[in-house]
């Protein structure tokens, strides 16, 4: 039925881009990093997943494991040793969003350059789980069903940790003013180096579930930071339930177009509706009025 | 004006003694080697194609050409020396390295960026500086136009409209054996290839009497194409055909796996002879059409596969890389036969003559090759040609195409 067909392919879509942004707006919501090199880790992860698959015969859903630990890891530190000198000398919030721009955009073509020394420039992809599931008469694949289930998943958990524990409360009021956060004694350099790791850990995750269906290459990285700031924006910036739910619509509305419409109209269906969006909630669907 | 005198008698002799010494220099001065430059995408979206195609095939050139001595040119033989610039996938970057590689490296011979599109932008630079191009992955139906403009231009991959003919020729053959109808359904990736290859397929498909019933184009990066083909599904087609490039080849191939699409005709454009496409597909290659063709049973191809792989650390795709690599035989041919590296004569001499190379004999009509591959299938693990029919080494059609098998 068409209506199946364009909820759940739209729903596993919106997933995907949920998925792919949801570090983004830690770092940017609660760490006030504008990481434009935020791509790049997916694309890594991605590679790295491909890499323990077809080498090593290990399932990504394994080397998921591994995978998170390792690049919250690499990107606190990438937080300790490239960003806290631009935390500490910016003057206000502005200053910093454009130091840190500058800063990731010269990440990203480090990072960039790394990958294309491991990997070199070829297509990579391969197929993993890739069967097909019917549900209500439609089919979708597992594995981008796994993708859709883990973005639910990961988001709930981690706004149910921002909205019920103390660290998470901490986390959600250097978000919201970082100055008053200081007056009740939370330490917000730890507090944002944590933040930004944690979203390091995010994309890396989202990076190898869509490995398992997505083709990618070393240069694509520049596509996911792009959607994944649409998706940010759209959804509110700092809130999570803003990028689920930005991302669901984002896949739906997508979809519905390219079944009702015209195909082509995708692009345009999704900028119309982030245009929209802006328009009328400037801040964003779940943003708040003050920063 | 005594003073006058002994420094302009000073100047004069200076310039003399100068002007002798540049001449003896000059005449000395006889090249050691020839140099080769290339604008090349080694970053950015066009990176993938750029190295699969092109910059694989050119280092295994240099490499055979260097490891054999060098280029024969008059008496001796000389080394090829390389220049090389990445364009970014940018096609102002592409202009500027160009000019650099003509202006400032002063590069013997220049080889051909990726992609009809840079193709047809470096079109001009060369032609002002006369330097032979000859074009491979350019597939545009305006070529006989812009060879008649750019005489030493030179282009070997045929048009997308051949492509499309030789398509519809297959389907129009199997339609006369009663095996398929006469609906298609096509869909189309919204950038310069895609474009002019479902341009030229609707006007095929038109000619030889087959309706549309489904016809879209989705943009370019697009690899989410289920809703797509759930549509091409509903049309009951007998064909599908997609004008895609690779990341939405292996989508599209992908998902109408999952969704267990079985049109006994089924085709997707750049990328189905990739490597890459037999390394996720595995068997289920099977049947799948794709562009362009080889032949690939030929022992002198399957040298070149081994040869390929030991050099880059990956196989050749089955298309446009021997062609690449074929391309550079006849520039080394062409430089052989004229004996010495002078553009003009070599740009003559790539007109007029017949050369041997990787796949098969080449000889060009008005700059164009009439004779190149327009429609290969994967048969029993390997890409073969399947049309013109009557070309060396072309393989009958495997029908249907079996179906999607559990992966």
């Amino acid at each position: 039925m068409l209506v199946v067909d364009i909820l759940l392919t739209g729903l596993v879509l919106g997933g995907m881009y949920a998925l792919a942004a949801m570090g983004l707006t830690l770092q940017y919501g609660v760490a006030r990093i504008m990481n434009l090199s935020y791509g790049e880790f997916l694309v890594a992860a991605a590679l790295g997943a491909y890499w323990a698959y077809t080498g090593l015969a290990v399932s990504p859903l394994v080397a998921l494991a591994l995978v998170l630990p390792l690049a919250f890891l690499v990107n606190w530190l990438i937080y300790q040793i490239l960003l806290v000198p631009l935390v500490r000398r910016a003057k206000n919030q502005g200053m910093l969003e454009v130091d840190s721009i500058l800063a990731t955009f010269g990440l990203l073509f480090v990072v960039q350059g790394i990958i294309l020394l491991t990997f070199g420039n070829q297509y990579y992809s391969y197929s993993y789980l890739s069967i097909p599931l019917s549900i209500l008469g439609s089919t979708v694949a597992v594995n981008r069903l796994i993708a859709f289930a883990f973005a639910i998943a990961i988001g709930g958990l981690i706004y149910l940790a921002l909205t019920r524990t103390r660290a998470g409360t901490a986390l959600r009021a250097v978000a919201v003013d970082p100055v008053a956060a200081r007056l009740v004694a939370i330490d917000i350099n730890r507090a944002s180096a944590f933040a930004f790791a944690l979203g390091g850990a995010l994309v890396a995750a989202g990076g190898v579930l869509v490995s398992m269906f997505l083709t990618f290459n070393a240069a694509m990285g520049v596509v996911f930071t792009m959607k994944a700031l649409i998706v940010v924006i759209m959804g509110g910036v700092g809130n999570l339930l803003g990028v689920l739910v930005a991302g669901l619509l984002l896949g739906l509305a997508e979809t519905a177009v390219a079944r009702l419409v015209d195909p082509g109209l995708t692009l345009a269906v999704t900028y119309a509706l982030f245009l929209t969006v802006l328009l009328v909630r400037p801040t964003g669907l779940f943003g708040r009025a003050t920063r | 004006m005594h003073k006058f005198g002994r420094r302009l008698t000073a100047g004069v002799l200076a310039a003399a003694v100068g002007w002798a010494v540049s001449l003896g220099t000059a005449q000395s001065q006889e090249p050691t080697s020839i140099k080769v430059g290339w604008a090349i995408s080694k970053t950015g979206p066009y990176v993938g194609g750029a190295t699969i195609t092109l910059l694989n095939a050119y280092k295994l050139w240099v490499k055979d050409v260097n490891a054999a001595g060098g280029i024969q040119v008059g008496g001796k033989k000389l080394p090829v020396e390389v220049v090389e610039y990445d364009d970014r996938s940018n096609s102002d970057e592409l202009v500027k390295a160009l000019e650099r590689l003509i202006t400032q490296d002063k590069v013997d011979f220049i080889f051909p960026p990726w992609g009809t599109a840079f193709s047809m932008a470096s079109g001009p630079i060369f032609n002002r500086a006369g330097y032979p191009l000859i074009l491979v992955t350019a597939t545009t139906d305006r070529a006989p136009e812009l060879a008649k403009r750019w005489p030493n231009s030179f282009w070997l991959l045929g048009t997308g409209a051949e492509m499309a003919n030789g398509f519809v020729e297959v389907l129009t053959k199997l339609r006369q054996e009663g095996k398929i109808g006469s609906t298609v359904a096509m869909v189309s990736v919204s950038d310069q290839f895609g474009i002019e290859m479902s341009t030229a397929a609707r006007e095929a498909f038109k000619k030889g009497n087959f309706t549309l019933a489904y016809d879209k184009a989705y943009p370019l990066g697009t690899q989410d194409l289920q809703p797509l083909l759930q549509d091409a599904m509903r049309s009951n087609a007998d064909v599908f055909m997609a004008a895609s490039y690779p990341p939405d080849t292996l989508a599209i191939n992908d998902q109408a796996r999952v969704l267990n699409y079985n049109p006994k005709v089924f085709y997707t454009a750049v990328g189905t002879a990739f490597p890459l496409f037999k390394g996720r597909f595995k068997e289920n290659i099977e049947g799948v059409m794709g562009t362009g063709g080889m032949n690939s049973d030929s022992p002198q191809f399957k040298d070149y596969v081994k040869r390929h792989v030991e050099a880059n650390n990956a196989e050749p795709d089955r298309w446009a890389n021997p062609v690449a690599y074929a391309s550079l035989q006849i520039l080394q041919q062409a430089i052989e036969r004229v004996g010495k590296v002078d553009r003009a004569a070599v740009i003559k001499e790539i007109q007029g003559g017949s050369f041997d190379t990787l796949v098969g004999k080449v000889k060009f009509e008005d700059n164009l090759r009439k004779d190149a591959w327009q429609v290969g299938q994967w048969q029993s693990g390997e890409y073969y040609g399947i049309a013109p029919a009557n070309k060396e080494g072309a393989k009958a059609p495997i029908f249907p195409k079996p179906a999607w098998k559990a992966q």
